[in-house]
């Protein structure tokens, strides 16, 4: 799989660039700064790009900005957003297009290794990786609201999985539960909370994201 | 006929205007005028101590209710120029002496008692000549009425420049007077602006005395703003070692275990490494909330409005945020609109009970306005001790302000402005 990867830091960015290429991905640029990740998004296509929220030369959020203008030019193109903290404004930004295709993780996730690849497979593939904290301040925010309320404490766990962007078997496996149990649990949080039943992975995700945001805008 | 309504109404008002202006300028000035130069002149018998400063206590309010009618009336303003009191002033004879010299050293009084003879003089001339232009119109219909007959036989009474003595000439006095009253109200609201402004050229601080309420302000501002960042250095530097800091020492040591026990016992290790990988994130996360208690990351990438945004989305009640700016302030005084707002909203949360919170934001005229209201129980207020008063100090460094509304039962509405440019 061929990646673009766009960091500021040589330190982060090498280590980056090790282990993508210990896991059989081809990194094809490794950039530092906002111009040179946009042309390298318009020549070298790449199926996923990983880039940071600040870059240089404005070191505001420049990363950002080029990622969505990317997705501009090419609809559902997969991106994973790396920040040293994460806001749901920008989340909910990456995802306002509906396309699927999108990750935003703090930097922190890369410490785990197979978590991290497994988020930059997930992206590449069109689904979502979320990270936990934005899901978390989302559900605490609708904590008062009766649906979640009734959800049980199981429920609520797979309904946080579920919105990172993971998958029945990666849920399953996480709660170390069958994957009949987690499809089981799914269709009661969808019945609680009112959504349509989805197989696809990445709907659903965007289902329940729209359903924690609802009256927020 | 409405604008008719409407021409007349305001004449009236204009009038009534007048005749309270003029009065209060010979009756209010007068007394006082002399009530002053008495207590002063008494100073020397001793008894002048004890009065003056209630006499000069008086003619400052009635000062400062004729800046108030300048101000709601024509838009005049003129700024209160009077040095502050100390706050320790002694009780007793020597408090009395002691304010009695400050009061008379302080410049401004010897401008008021000046404003005295000019406001009974020429001041109350001006009140009553705006008063004039629709109460002498009057005369000349009540002339034009009838009352020409009065002066039938003997000799003509002048009404301006018309000698009336027939109903010919008491329509001409009726034209004249209507002709006054047509320039009463077109120019009577300019005379009592004149009355306004005649008033301000002696109220209003000199050049000297606004340098120093300036400086004053100044030094005021700046030992807040150094103590301010003082407090906050300390607070940065005690969170690091509380925090981060001790974090990473319990990582250091974990790993220096886990070099002695990896090959001995390696499940032992394995637990140390997760412990040691937990308190690197936790080392990171407080970081995290350090970096955005000194500067929150969106505020560095977006500027105060998206940053206030992403604030309200952290927030446990729904709120709503208008933004309307046209460019980004300067990085201290978005940063300082920034906590002051972040402080509102925390205040609005934990005090006023409200579920329901918004905040605009705009700027006009080189002053950005911020306001956050909620339909909360209200009973906020600045005070001494109250987190708003330190909010209004820390303002007043960038010569920003602080109005605070809310009656009790609610709502609130504070409201923020901070002169700056945006770019």
């Amino acid at each position: 799989m061929r990646v673009v990867l766009a960091e500021d830091l040589f330190l982060l960015r090498d280590g980056l660039v090790r282990m993508l290429e210990a896991y059989d991905f081809e990194v094809l640029a490794a950039v530092e700064t906002g111009p040179e990740l946009t042309k390298a998004f318009a020549e070298l296509e790449p199926d996923v790009a990983v880039v940071d929220v600040r870059l240089p030369p404005s070191h505001t959020d420049e990363g950002l900005q080029c990622a969505l203008a990317a997705r501009r030019n090419r609809p559902g193109l997969p991106v994973l957003v790396l920040s040293q903290h994460v806001e749901q404004l920008y989340a909910r930004e990456l995802l306002a297009d509906g396309n699927g295709g999108i990750g935003y993780l703090l930097k922190d996730r890369v410490f785990d290794a197979d978590q991290f690849i497994d988020a930059v497979r997930r992206v590449a593939g069109g689904g979502t990786a979320m990270d936990p904290q934005v899901i978390q301040q989302l559900l605490s925010r609708r904590a008062q609201d009766k649906p979640i309320g009734q959800l049980t404490p199981r429920e609520r766990e797979v309904m946080e999985l579920m919105a990172q962007g993971r998958s029945n078997a990666a849920i399953a496996a996480q709660l170390v539960v069958t994957e009949r149990a987690v499809s089981k649990h799914t269709s009661n949080i969808f019945g609680k909370l009112g959504l349509p039943v989805s197989d696809d992975d990445n709907r659903r995700v965007l289902a329940v994201i729209a359903y924690l945001d609802r009256g927020q805008q | 006929m409405n604008r008719t309504k409407k021409v007349a109404a305001e004449a009236a008002t204009t009038a009534g205007r007048g005749l309270v202006l003029g009065v209060t300028a010979v009756a209010g000035s007068v007394t006082l005028f002399v009530l002053s130069v008495l207590s002063i002149a008494f100073i020397a018998l001793g008894i002048g101590v004890f009065t003056t400063p209630h006499v000069l206590r008086a003619v400052r309010a009635h000062a400062n209710r004729r800046r108030l009618l300048a101000a709601t009336w024509s838009d005049v303003r003129i700024p209160v120029p009077y040095r502050p009191m100390p706050a320790d002033l002694r009780t007793g004879v020597t408090g009395q002496v002691e304010r009695t010299t400050l009061m008379l050293k302080d410049p401004a009084t010897w401008r008021d008692l000046a404003w005295l003879l000019v406001d009974m003089t020429a001041g109350a001339v001006v009140a009553f000549v705006s008063l004039g232009l629709f109460a002498y119109p009057v005369e000349g219909l009540v002339l034009a009425a009838g009352l020409w007959r009065v002066f039938e036989e003997g000799g003509s009474y002048w009404y301006g420049f018309v000698p009336v003595h027939s109903q010919f000439t008491g329509v001409l006095a009726a034209l004249l007077g209507a002709a006054i009253a047509a320039v009463g109200v077109r120019y009577a609201k300019d005379v009592q602006r004149g009355h306004f402004l005649l008033a301000k050229s002696l109220l209003a601080p000199s050049q000297d005395q606004e340098l120093a309420q300036r400086v004053a302000h100044l030094t005021e501002t700046r030992h807040d703003a150094v103590d301010t960042s003082a407090a906050e250095l300390r607070r940065i530097e005690r969170d690091l070692h509380d925090g981060a800091q001790a974090r990473l020492v319990a990582m250091g040591m974990d790993l220096g275990t886990i070099e002695a026990l990896i090959e001995k016992n390696p499940a032992k290790a394995k637990e140390l490494i997760a412990h040691a990988r937990k308190s690197s994130a936790e080392a990171l996360t407080e970081l995290r909330d350090l970096v955005r208690g000194i500067h929150p990351p969106v505020l560095a990438e977006r500027g105060l409005g998206d940053a206030v945004k992403a604030l309200a989305l952290r927030l446990p009640v729904e709120t709503d945020v208008q933004v309307d700016l046209p460019g980004r302030a300067e990085a201290p005084v978005e940063s300082a609109a920034y906590f002051a707002v972040s402080e509102i909203l925390t205040n609005a949360i934990k005090h006023a009970n409200a579920d329901r919170v918004w905040v605009d934001m705009t700027y006009a005229e080189s002053m950005l306005r911020v306001s956050v209201g909620d339909n909360g129980v209200g009973g906020a207020r600045i005070g001494s001790g109250t987190g708003l008063s330190g909010l209004e100090r820390r303002l007043g460094t960038f010569d920003g302000i602080l109005a605070v509304s809310s009656p009790a039962g609610g709502p609130t509405m504070v409201t923020v402005e901070i002169p700056c440019e945006l770019s």
